[in-house]
Parts: structure tokens; C-alpha cells; sequence
């Protein structure tokens, strides 16, 4: 998992307070999850209370307790996307990834999320799938989109 | 190089930059924020740098990288110095022509101007386009002109000027009256006069204070915030340094959500670059102030959007509202004086120190002071950012600059303030925007948020959905906001899946203003809006879900039935082909039926089905008629099935 990782990462907030959130999200860019093992390693370097840090890792949704895929789909549900047609690709990709938003598929390839507003809303309904944007997307053009990631 | 230590220095920097640049050197500007680059103005990027490098340009020409530059709908957009061309929906494959012709050989390219949808004139310069041309972009109009990540391009429009003048020829208790005067109000939602919240941070005992940037713009269809710190970081972090010289504070925070990545980059570049200038850190411009900055990412969670949430985010905790019955400016981050502002709000401090506030309270209303930029979008023809004074009607930032309703549909509402505003119908259009105007119609002005919704909205969908919101969002503390949002989602789960009864809106309404009544922060105090705009203006949809179980916006899934009409079925298998679940049945001069046993009513058949045709229906409180006869169903040869296959194949 990589606990030296994490101490790497630990190193730099030591001396700060008030950084549990930074220190989070990066481990959550460096690992794509929070391992429960960092938490615990959190906890005996930084003393603070592990339920405070499962507190503040469950409430962000930025930052996630469970293993993500490789690749992370994230489907706009902003306001903007929701009156073009934003629920209709959410089904289509649910159906096509066979799973609902908030999981991973089986094999470990795709995570499925939905995010309140990207801020592309002129190009809505909006699929943003590894930090690329897709928009102007339909129901029927979400197979082909997806069917490109190995 | 050597950090600047007076104003005459930064004169003189000013004018260094602007003497090296030549005026009529030619040089493109790409606005390369996320929304063109989700347009693929990185190809378009790319494609520059390889033509300026083939025809031997390279290096003579400056390629500066923008901001945004308001007008998402048609980008990418392209600026041509020095005559200022502005070409639109640029493509990588139009770049070489773009080169030759335009930079090259002073030519325009006329197929890449703006063209008028409705004179079908091209337009040469930016007041020719209606979108622009009502409006006033104070603050926009820089992202345009700047490299956000050269502090240079911002110094050459005068940025920082404020900042000297500030320090040497004014008192913090002159900035404060300065800005007290102008009748600023925060552009984040609440709309409380900045002065005054400055005043009361000052005036708190305690040290050290803080001031801090509030860019958590969590408001679904907002990205106003994310524009000005993405183009123009500078602008902010000189406000924000006012802001610190006029209170009486050392330390600064900077909240972005971690969803702007690009802003973050931009923002951080902008510290790094002010601090080695000597405007920030230590003895900024040799006048013995300093201001440190550190920037905070927010994880994602939308209450931490409000004040009090975000101060204990920037602590490193769970970012929850408290009662505010000391206020945030008396004990805010750590319990120290702290001044929370918005993004647009720091940035236009700026522009009051320059001009005078007098100058600045002459835009705008009376009450509402300055201008305001708003994110249009949803169902509108020019979705973009727009930047108007203060008290312009909805209906002209909707049809004049909006440019209307898209696909000539008719208008049916517009959301202003994000999930905890209201719906705002036809008869209000002509009511002036600014913060008072706007909750007298039971909305908010909010961030800024304007999303249009047309006659093909349904308005209870539109409520379940910012009460669906809302309710994942609520933190959970206050009773009224957790429970009371989560019944009212279930009323509203009813409705629209045909389950609704006799008395919900009633309980949707008492619901709706307990929750407002008995919530601690804005967001359960708020979003009793949605619910009642909606029940107030749009009555008659609620009624129609409920009595008739009819949907007549044709939007609720349960409500409707997707039906092929065979008069005008040209049996081209589109939808046939498309169907993910096999529910259409038929094939090629075939009239199409849909099994509706089968159908999941995902809307792909509709979608697919030719314009000319439009032979898919939806059909909403009453029964689907029944298929008729197999032997009728064949399509003569020569007949209607030749001209689908045009379309089909």
C-alpha cells in the first residue's frame, strides 16, 4: 500500500496545525483512496483521535474510504446539465457500467461518481472521465465514450 | 529579481514592461479555461505552436493563455492582436488559415466571425454582439487582456496601483471608509455591506485577525468565481491585501475547492510570483506592512460554503455551520476576528480604491451598488458569464444578452441563487436583479447563479431535485433541515412517480417553513425557496402530477410512455438499433412498435429518432394506444422507407 508513502506526505504538514484536510486530499491524490492504514499511521504521528479522521475522511466527498477504479467517471448533476438531460446519461452509464453511482465495477477498471457542477455548463450534459471533458453528450453516444478506456 | 520597494518603483516597472511591448507586435490570445478546453482548445494550442513554428514565426509572435472570456457558447474563442479579431468556435484545422491570412497578411477570416443568428451579419468587433454589448465588465474585461500566470500583464494594466496608493497616501481607516461608502455588498449570497463587516473585524478584540477568500463555489451551475481566480488571481490577491491593510491583519487564507484545479495552480503562482515582487510577505512596496496568504483546498462538501463551516475547514475539522450569535468577524477562524468575502467581492476592491467609491455606488441601484456577474445557463442560446450593473431586468440579461430560449422554445422560468433560490416565472421578467428586488420574489440573488428553464422543464422535478440537493448536502445538525428535507423529498418522490395524494402540498408548505424557521445556517434557512416558488408559481404542474398523474412537461419518468407514431414511422431501424434493451420492435420498412413491458424508458429512441421524422412521442396521462395490426405494418417500396434510409445508413 505504501505506508512510507504516506509518511512522505505526513512529513510535510508535521509541524502545522490545522492541515488534516490537505494531508487527506493528498494522500487521496497519492493512493486514489484512504487506505485505513494511513489513518492509524495519521493517528500515532500526528496524535490526532482516529475518529476525528474517519469523521473528516466520511464527510468530504473529495475523499474516498473505498478503493477507486482506474478509471473515475464522473457525471456532472449540476443544475445547468440536470434541465439538458443530465439524469438520462447517469442511466445510460449506469446501465453500461452495470453499476450505480458511487461504486466501482468488479474489475476494478471504472468508479462511478456523480459531482454537483463542473462549471462547463455551457457544454451540458457534461461526463468528465479522468480530469478530460466530454460534453454535449446523449444517452446513445455514452456506450462508444466509455467503450475507449482499457 | 529585486522585490519592489515603492510606489515609483512599481511605476517604473509598469513602464518597463509596457516599453518592451510593442503595441503593434502581432500576438494571438486562447482562452484556455476549463470550459474551452472541454471545447478542445488545447488542439487548437497546439495547432498554433506547430504553424508559427512551420512558418517561422516562432517567437515573434506572443501566444498569451487567458481566462475565461465569458461567452462558453461559442468557443473557443480566438483574439488576433493587434487589431483585435475575434474569431469564434475555432477548430484546429481553421489554425493555418488563422496564421496566414490573419496574422500574417492582416486578412480576416470572415466564416469565423461571430454571425447574428437572427440578421445573419457577421460582427468585427465585440459591440456588435449582443452578448457583450449590454453589458459591463468591469471586472471581466481584464481576462482578456492578462496571462494569468505572468503578474507582469497584470501590471501593465495598472494592477497593484490600487495597492501603492493604498499604503502611501491613505490611512486603513480611509480604505475602510472608502469601501463603506461605495455601499459594497458580498457577492457571495448574503449580500451584507462589506465595510461594515470589515469595520466590526477591525474593531474585534483579539489577535491575530484573518482575512480570508471564500472560492468554494459549490452552487451547481455557478462558475463566476472560478473565472476570476482561473484569469485574473492578481485582481483578488490585491483586494485581499487591501482588505488586510484597511483591518489590520497579517495572515490570509485563500478556501478553492479542489474541483478547480486550475484555479489553485493559478492562485499559487500568483502568491509565488507577488512575494518575489516584494507585494507580499515582508515590508510589501517598502511601506512596512506585511500580509502572509496560505491557500486551503476544500474537500467537496457544499455547507462548507458558508462562513462559519468554512472557518472550521480552514481549522482542518469537519466543515459545519454554528450559531452565529457572535458573529465570524468578531470570532471566526480559531475564534480571531476574521473577514470572509467572496472571490468577486475582493476583487472589486481594487477597482474602488483607483476610482473612488463615489464613482463605484454611481453603477447600479441605489441599494445594490456596482455590477454583478452572472452565470446564464440551462436552456438559454448563449450560455456564458455575463457581467451587468446592478438592477437590469431579467428578461433583458435573459433575451437581449442571452440571446433567448434555445430551439424557439417558450420560456417557463428562471432559478436564480443556486439550490437555495427560487424559480422566477414569465410575470416577473421585467423585475430589475439586484439583492433586495430578488427576495421579494422569494428567491435570492445567491452567487449568482441564473439557470433558464423552457416549457420542456417540469417544475416538481426541478424542486425534488434542489430538495435532493440540499438534503444530501445538509450537514445534519438541525433537526428541521435533516428530517424536514428528508419527508419533503419523499413527498416529492411521490409526485412525480404518481404516488402523489390529496393535502401533499400543503405538507410540502409547512415542511418548507419549519425548515426555514428553525435552521441554524443559510442553507437550511434557505431552502424552503425551491419549494415554495415552485408551489406559489407553478401550482397548476403540481396539481396536474397529483390529480391527473400527468406530467405535463413530459419529464417524469413514471409518468410517461414512449410511443412511435405509425403515420409517421419511416421504419428506418434507427431506434431499433439503438434501443439498449430491445423494446423496439420492428425492421427495415417495418413500422417500429415499442414493447412497453420491456421499455426502461431511457429516452435513447426519442433522441435518435430523425427531426424529420419526429416519429417518437411521449405521452403523458393517458393510456398508449394500441399497436396496430402486423400485416399493416409494412412500408411500400419507393414510398416513406427510401427517404429514411438517407438518414439511417
Amino acid at each position: 500500500m505504501g505506508i512510507d508513502r504516506v509518511d512522505r506526505i505526513i512529513d510535510k504538514y508535521e509541524c502545522e496545525t490545522g492541515v488534516l484536510i490537505q494531508l487527506l486530499l493528498e494522500i487521496q491524490r497519492e493512493l486514489n483512496w484512504i487506505p485505513p492504514e494511513a489513518i492509524l499511521r495519521i493517528n500515532k504521528r500526528l496524535k490526532i483521535p482516529v475518529s476525528e479522521i474517519y469523521r473528516v475522511a466520511s464527510f468530504y466527498t473529495a475523499l474516498s474510504l473505498k478503493p477507486r477504479g482506474r478509471h473515475l467517471v464522473r457525471v456532472c448533476a449540476g443544475t445547468a446539465c440536470y434541465v439538458r438531460g443530465g439524469p438520462r446519461i447517469l442511466d445510460s452509464v449506469e446501465r453500461t457500467l452495470n453499476i450505480r453511482a458511487g461504486e466501482t465495477t468488479q474489475d476494478g477498471k471504472f468508479t462511478l461518481e456523480t459531482v454537483n457542477c463542473l462549471g462547463c455548463c455551457a457544454l451540458g450534459p457534461v461526463v468528465e472521465i479522468n480530469g478530460q471533458y466530454h460534453g454535449k453528450l446523449s444517452s446513445a453516444s455514452v456506450e462508444k465514450l466509455l467503450s475507449k478506456y482499457e | 529579481m529585486e522585490p519592489l520597494k515603492s510606489p515609483y518603483d512599481l511605476e517604473k516597472l509598469r513602464k518597463n514592461i509596457l516599453a518592451e511591448k510593442d503595441p503593434n507586435a502581432p500576438a494571438i490570445a486562447v482562452c484556455v479555461s476549463t470550459g474551452c478546453e472541454a471545447l478542445g482548445v488545447k488542439g487548437c494550442l497546439k495547432a498554433f505552436k506547430e504553424e508559427f513554428k512551420s512558418q517561422g514565426l516562432e517567437g515573434k509572435v506572443e501566444i498569451k493563455e487567458t481566462g475565461c472570456l465569458g461567452f462558453c457558447e461559442k468557443g473557443p474563442r480566438i483574439v488576433v492582436y493587434p487589431d483585435e479579431i475575434f474569431y469564434f468556435q475555432v477548430k484546429a484545422t481553421d489554425v493555418p488559415e488563422i496564421v496566414s491570412n490573419t496574422v500574417v497578411n492582416k486578412q480576416v477570416v470572415e466564416r469565423l466571425f461571430y454571425i447574428d443568428p437572427i440578421t445573419g451579419k457577421a460582427a468585427r468587433n465585440l459591440s456588435e454582439i449582443p452578448f457583450y454589448k449590454y453589458q459591463k465588465r468591469l471586472l471581466l474585461d481584464s481576462n482578456a487582456k492578462v496571462d494569468p500566470k505572468k503578474i507582469d500583464d497584470y501590471i501593465a494594466l495598472g494592477g497593484y496601483t490600487a495597492l501603492a496608493k493604498a499604503l502611501y497616501h491613505m490611512t486603513p481607516e480611509q480604505v475602510l471608509d472608502e469601501v463603506k461608502k461605495s455601499n459594497l455588498r458580498g457577492r457571495g449570497g448574503g449580500g451584507f455591506p462589506t465595510g461594515r463587516k470589515w469595520e466590526s473585524t477591525r474593531n474585534a478584540e483579539g489577535e491575530p485577525k484573518y482575512v480570508i477568500v471564500n472560492c468554494d463555489e459549490g452552487d451547481p451551475g455557478a462558475f463566476m468565481n472560478r473565472a476570476l481566480m482561473e484569469g485574473n488571481p492578481h485582481s483578488i490577491l490585491e483586494g485581499l491585501i487591501l482588505g488586510a491593510y484597511a483591518i489590520g491583519s497579517h495572515e490570509g487564507f485563500i478556501y478553492v475547492r479542489q474541483e478547480y484545479p486550475l484555479a489553485v495552480e493559478n492562485m499559487q503562482l500568483a502568491l509565488e510570483q507577488a512575494e518575489k515582487y516584494g507585494l507580499l510577505g515582508n515590508d510589501i512596496l517598502g511601506s512596512g506592512f506585511y500580509f502572509k496568504v496560505k491557500i486551503h483546498k476544500g474537500a467537496g462538501a457544499f455547507v462548507s460554503g458558508e462562513s462559519s463551516a468554512l472557518m472550521t475547514a480552514i481549522e482542518g475539522k469537519v466543515g459545519e455551520p454554528r450559531p452565529k450569535y457572535v458573529h465570524t468577524s468578531e470570532k471566526g477562524v480559531w475564534d480571531k476576528p476574521s473577514a470572509l468575502n467572496n472571490v468577486e467581492t475582493w476583487a472589486n476592491i481594487p477597482l474602488i480604491i483607483n476610482n473612488g467609491a463615489e464613482w463605484f455606488a454611481s453603477i447600479g441601484t441605489k441599494g445594490s451598488t456596482g455590477t454583478k456577474i452572472f452565470a446564464l445557463a440551462g436552456k438559454v442560446n448563449n450560455t456564458g458569464l455575463v457581467e451587468v450593473p446592478m438592477g437590469m431586468a431579467l428578461r433583458d440579461i435573459i433575451f437581449k444578452i442571452g440571446g433567448g430560449i434555445r430551439n424557439g422554445k417558450k420560456f417557463k422560468g428562471v432559478q436564480t441563487g443556486g439550490p437555495s433560490g427560487g424559480v422566477i416565472p414569465e410575470q416577473y421578467l421585467d423585475s430589475p436583479v439586484d439583492f433586495d428586488e430578488l427576495a421579494k420574489l422569494g428567491s435570492i440573488m445567491g452567487s449568482g447563479g441564473m439557470i433558464v428553464m423552457d416549457e420542456d422543464t417540469c417544475m416538481v422535478d426541478v424542486a425534488r431535485y434542489f430538495v435532493n440537493f440540499l438534503c444530501d448536502e445538509s450537514c445534519g445538525k438541525c433537526v428541521p433541515c435533516r428530517e424536514g428535507l428528508k419527508q419533503a423529498r419523499k413527498i416529492l418522490d411521490n409526485i412525480v412517480t404518481g404516488k402523489g395524494k390529496e393535502g401533499d402540498m400543503e405538507k410540502l408548505k409547512e415542511i418548507a417553513e419549519a425548515t426555514s424557521a428553525a435552521s441554524l445556517c443559510a442553507l437550511g434557512q434557505t431552502a424552503a425557496n425551491p419549494m415554495l416558488t415552485t408551489l406559489r408559481y407553478f401550482k397548476d404542474e403540481y396539481e396536474a402530477h397529483i390529480k391527473e398523474k400527468r406530467c405535463p412537461a413530459l419529464v417524469c419518468k413514471n409518468l410517461i410512455s414512449y410511443y412511435i407514431d405509425p403515420a409517421k414511422c419511416a421504419a428506418c431501424t434507427l431506434c431499433f438499433r439503438n434501443c439498449p434493451v430491445g423494446a423496439v420492435e420492428g425492421e427495415r420498412g417495418k413500422i417500429h412498435i415499442i414493447d412497453q413491458a420491456k421499455c426502461t424508458k431511457c429516452g435513447t429512441c426519442f433522441e435518435v429518432c430523425p427531426p424529420a421524422f419526429r416519429a417518437v412521442q411521449k405521452i403523458s396521462g393517458k393510456p398508449v394506444p394500441p399497436p396496430i395490426p402486423d400485416d399493416k405494418r409494412w412500408i411500400k417500396k419507393g414510398g416513406k422507407a427510401n427517404s429514411a434510409k438517407g438518414v439511417a445508413d
